[in-house]
């Protein structure tokens, strides 16, 4: 597997103040993954997105976007057009008041012939299933529809990575199962690596991994399975884990005897009608 | 209610009008602009009447949305002819203290009051056939050759069509931070003058607050999509100058020249 982000000793603080938001921090991503990153309010998630993305600069260590040092001015365009950044807010990243000129925005940055971007935006908006919409305005579109158009101005960058800073929060239910589905399309059919920060752990446990953070340190690193069976640590550091390993957790507490950690209804299922 | 506000006014069509490069349009408009102060009567006038009516039937415009368009003008065009039609010195046709009315007067205020309403008409044009974003590269593109002494052209119509994107959003924020205000019972409609500025204090300052906040992230979002000024900036939608811009040229050439030859006929005022 070859590693498309690859963070070493990263240190970070903001200017302003004398608090480390990253300490020692490294952390490998490997091409074609799809990582969730979990973490309580002010562990740093964002701060590590942007310094993936050369938006913030380490104030130690070293973070390399496909081998490339984000500290090398000449390689900026390059590494941003490697590593996309969608945000929280969809109204405060869409430049313009016509979608397929949105989605335009960034190939045009980077000096894409015309025809080629035409290519570029059609490919993403049907990528995220906008296509239909390519003439209408932000302001009518739902909230869920204005976070994929997001995606689709960072998929015409065609990067290989792209980091989605909790991307669902402000969406309804409606909304967050259009992006959801959208991220995972882009990891699993085209190839895209994808890095979610989130705080919903039913996302959560549709990545290959999970990242914990706790005050600017990894503090659990694994699989779904793995990371939700560690049920006592993820309460104590303030996070939940999905609703249905809760349940057959709780299950497990009171006696039963099922798995403490199942992570889909069919399992819990299939678990109960054999104890009964 | 302050969602109906429209800004850029255009009107969707299909038209040729609609097609022709912005850039054309722009200058169109200012060169009918000044040859509107040459007409000298009102033969030019009629003309001018005819070849709006024209344009009408060309870009698919209805008169009736042309006419809209003069509405909020009504005050100022009143004041104008009613200045005009008392104001001016001549033969007298009737007075009443110093209220007088003179034949120099009407004729003057009738003049005064076609030249708003054509101006305001024929500029119009522009804005109905042409998309905010089309005019903005427009804009940019006639700018372009004034980069050089420092106009910044490409910055010019960043901030334009920034500002086309967002004013519709913070028209909305305005609209729910009112009702969040009035539901906390701030009254925005009652009392005097000072005090219905007051309370507007309470919602500029959560607007402003908040315009500041989308400015800073739309900042990072557009420096992550690797924005970086108007260097090596490619479109794409780029402008191209057809043959029917030609065409548009010399058929408004033609449409000046008859209106303007009016003024070597009959008098002139
Ligand atoms: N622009 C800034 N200037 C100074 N300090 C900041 C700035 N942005 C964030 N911080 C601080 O850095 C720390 C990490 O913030 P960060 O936004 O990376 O956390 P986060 O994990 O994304 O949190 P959340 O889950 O709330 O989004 C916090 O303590 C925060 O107060
Ligand atoms: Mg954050």
């Amino acid at each position: 597997m070859m590693e498309i982000i690859k963070t070493e000793n990263l240190t970070f603080g903001y200017e302003d103040s004398q608090k480390k938001v990253l300490e020692q921090f490294n952390l490998t991503i490997e091409k074609g993954s799809f990582t969730a990153l979990l973490g309580h309010n002010g562990s740093g998630k964002s701060s590590l997105a942007k310094l993936f993305n050369a938006v913030l600069l380490p104030t130690g260590g070293t973070v390399y976007v496909s081998g490339m040092d984000t500290k090398n001015e000449a390689l900026l365009l390059e590494i941003r057009k490697n590593c996309g950044l969608v945000f929280q807010n969809p109204d405060n990243q869409l430049v313009a008041s016509i979608i397929e000129d949105d989605v335009a925005f960034a190939p045009e940055n980077l000096g894409v012939p015309s025809e080629e971007i035409r290519k570029r935006v059609d490919d993403a908006l049907k990528c995220v299933g906008m296509y239909e919409y390519r003439l209408s305005s932000p302001q009518h579109l739902s909230g869920g529809q204005k976070q994929r158009v997001a995606i689709a101005g960072i998929v015409a960058m065609r990067p290989s990575v792209i980091v989605l800073d909790e991307p669902t929060a402000m969406l309804d239910p409606r909304g967050r199962k259009e992006v959801v589905e959208t991220i995972l399309r882009l990891n699993r059919e085209y190839g895209i690596t994808a890095i979610l920060i989130t705080h919903n752990m039913e996302e959560a446990a549709l990545a290959d991994r999970i990242v914990v953070m706790e005050k600017g340190k990894i503090l659990l690193d694994g699989t779904p399975e793995e990371i939700f069976s560690q049920y006592e640590i993820l309460k104590k550091t303030g996070l939940d884990v999905p609703q249905i390993t809760e349940l057959s957790y709780q299950l497990h507490q009171a006696g039963l005897n099922i798995d403490s950690c199942i992570l889909s209804v069919d399992e819990l299922v299939e678990q109960i009608t054999k104890v009964l | 209610m302050l969602k109906d506000i429209t800004i850029g006014q255009y009107y969707p069509s299909e038209s040729v009008v609609h097609k022709l490069d912005p850039r054309l349009k722009i200058v169109l408009t200012l060169v009918y602009i000044v040859s509107i102060f040459l007409i000298q009567n009102f033969w030019g006038f009629l003309v001018l009447a005819v070849l709006t009516l024209l344009l009408c039937a060309v870009s698919k415009i209805p008169v009736s949305f042309l006419l809209k368009g003069l509405k909020p003008l009504l005050i100022l065009m009143s004041i104008t002819a009613l200045l005009n039609l008392f104001m001016t010195d001549g033969r007298i046709l009737w007075q009443w203290g110093i209220l007088k009315i003179t034949h120099e007067g009407i004729i003057m205020s009738l003049f005064m009051l076609f030249r708003i309403v054509f101006l305001v008409m024929g500029t119009s044009f522009l804005t109905y056939t042409t998309t905010p974003i089309t005019l903005t590269s427009g804009i940019e593109s006639l700018l372009k050759p004034f980069a050089k002494i420092g106009v910044p052209a490409h910055e010019i119509a960043m901030m334009m069509s920034i500002a086309l994107r967002f004013i519709p959003t913070l028209i909305e924020e305005t609209d729910k931070i009112m009702a969040a205000q009035k539901a906390r019972g701030a009254a925005l409609s009652e009392g005097n003058l000072i005090r219905r500025a007051k309370a507007l204090v309470p919602i500029l300052i959560p607007l402003f607050v908040s315009a500041f906040r989308r400015a800073d992230e739309l900042a990072v979002a557009m420096e992550s999509r690797c924005y970086h000024g108007g260097d090596d900036r490619t479109k794409l939608k780029e402008l191209k100058y057809q043959k029917k811009d030609t065409l548009a040229l010399f058929v408004f050439i033609l449409a000046i020249t008859v209106m303007l030859s009016c003024n070597l006929v009959g008098a002139s005022l």
